[in-house]
């Protein structure tokens, strides 16, 4: 009897991973999935925060396609080395700062450290050339191959048809044959083999798996890292760069102010870290400091944030600022004029 | 029984899910985690990859905004 073969797939929750290890699958392949989490992923979060979301289901989509095909998968945190891949990447960055070409050469590497350490026999990934503009580019898939040092041990059961043989079609793993030929970004061909498969209700990301390619995300985060004066973060900056509303007045300082009960609550687990102002004449935002204030700049981050509460129209409206120790200074303020809020300021 | 708590407060998924995959590692079957959580998400996350590696979920509860999720290590 022949051995049975055994493929890692990189799964990231949507449609093309889901169908690429059934293919596998229906070719006898055992199959586990990993999933990176590199703190920028776009997986519920938000949704865990803001209230308006909590009543609507929530699911990891990496988890539920996962138990959609009956396979292990491996969550990894790669919080800490991907911090190279977005400093430095040798290929650039995308529309915004996406370094999917590294990112995606990183992760294979990634998979086949993973593949080597647990005795499997090859990588597979749900990705169609052409899809995306940057990694699943025909020019640019075999670079993944090189660069991640897996060469022909990365199979792409989607497009495989349309690629150079891999050493699984070589060695006789799986039948070329049985693969696909998809292309371009259509998703017609994806959703038909999902509908023969018997797959519904999976998921279908509008743009990339990440908020690295959001075009808000990307200034919020280059703003940090300009306030910062170098480019750095740690997972928690990268999670408050997803909640309220980001509000820098001056360089030496920025407002979070957040924009419903759900993220004040969340908020509200970093007060050891940030100092805050509190609303305590009307309703209003929680709101974090990330910075050091002059007492000028208290006064006008306090006014900032009268004009986000109930009190914005009254003639004054009545503050406490609290300090990371939890010191408590009441403060009065005349809430900013609509006017005076400046647009600059919004991140 | 020996029982291990992890301290999942203000994580946000899947980083629970991480810590008790992680934690699990580590473990024997028959031996249990207890994780505590404030992201809601864990309720569903933290289920569903147990089902998926082969371990129990024991008990799933909410209590003061904490969400608390036993798992019983399997044998996979
Ligand atoms: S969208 Fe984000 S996670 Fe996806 S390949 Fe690009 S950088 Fe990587």
């Amino acid at each position: 009897m022949s051995k049975q073969r055994k493929a890692v797939a990189l799964i990231s929750g949507g449609l093309d991973s889901l169908l690429a290890v059934r293919v596998m699958q229906e070719q006898g392949i055992y199959v586990e999935g990993i999933n990176f989490f590199t703190g920028f992923c776009v997986e519920g979060h938000t949704h865990a925060i803001r209230k308006k979301d909590r009543k609507k289901p929530k699911r990891n989509n990496a988890l539920w396609c996962a138990e959609q095909l009956g396979i292990k998968l491996h969550i990894l945190d790669i919080i800490e080395e991907y911090k190279e891949v977005l400093f430095n990447p040798k290929y650039g960055y995308g529309a915004n700062l996406n370094p999917c070409l590294d990112c995606k050469i990183f992760m294979v590497k990634k998979a086949k450290e993973w593949m080597e350490a647990h005795d499997f026999d090859f990588i597979i990934t749900g990705e169609v050339i052409g899809q995306r503009p940057m990694s699943q580019r025909k020019d640019t898939m075999p670079v993944v191959q090189r660069d991640s040092g897996v060469t022909d041990r990365l199979l792409r059961p989607l497009c495989a048809k349309n690629l150079p043989q891999t050493l699984p079609e070589r060695e006789g793993w799986v039948k070329r044959d049985e693969l696909y030929d998809f292309s371009g970004r259509t998703r017609k061909p994806q959703m038909a083999l999902a509908k023969k498969f018997g797959f519904e209700d999976y998921a279908q990301p509008a743009g990339g798996c990440c908020f690295l390619t959001d075009k808000q995300y990307a200034v919020k985060l280059t703003d940090l890292w300009q306030s910062r004066g170098a480019r750095e973060y740690e997972l928690d900056d990268i999670m408050l760069l997803k909640v309220g509303r980001h509000i820098r007045p001056a360089p030496n300082y920025k407002l979070i102010v957040a924009r419903e009960e759900g993220e004040g609550n969340f908020l509200q687990g970093y007060k050891r870290q940030y100092s805050q102002l509190r609303v305590t004449s009307h309703g209003g935002p929680l709101t974090l400091i990330d910075g050091e204030l002059s007492s000028e700049d208290l006064q006008l981050a306090a006014r900032i944030v009268a004009r986000y509460s109930q009190g914005r129209m009254e003639p004054e409206v009545e503050m406490e600022f609290i300090d990371t120790s939890g010191h408590v200074q009441p403060m009065k303020v005349v809430p900013l004029g609509p006017m005076d809020v400046k647009s600059e300021w919004m991140l | 029984m020996s029982r291990v708590t992890l301290d999942c407060q203000r994580l946000l998924c899947p980083m629970p899910v991480i810590r008790v995959q992680d934690k699990a590692l580590q473990m024997h079957p028959g031996e249990e985690i207890e994780a505590i959580c404030t992201d809601p998400g864990a309720l569903n996350d933290i289920p569903a990859w147990s089902r998926i590696n082969g371990h129990e979920v024991l008990e799933t509860r909410a209590e003061n905004d904490l969400y608390y999720v036993v798992v019983r290590i399997g044998e996979g």
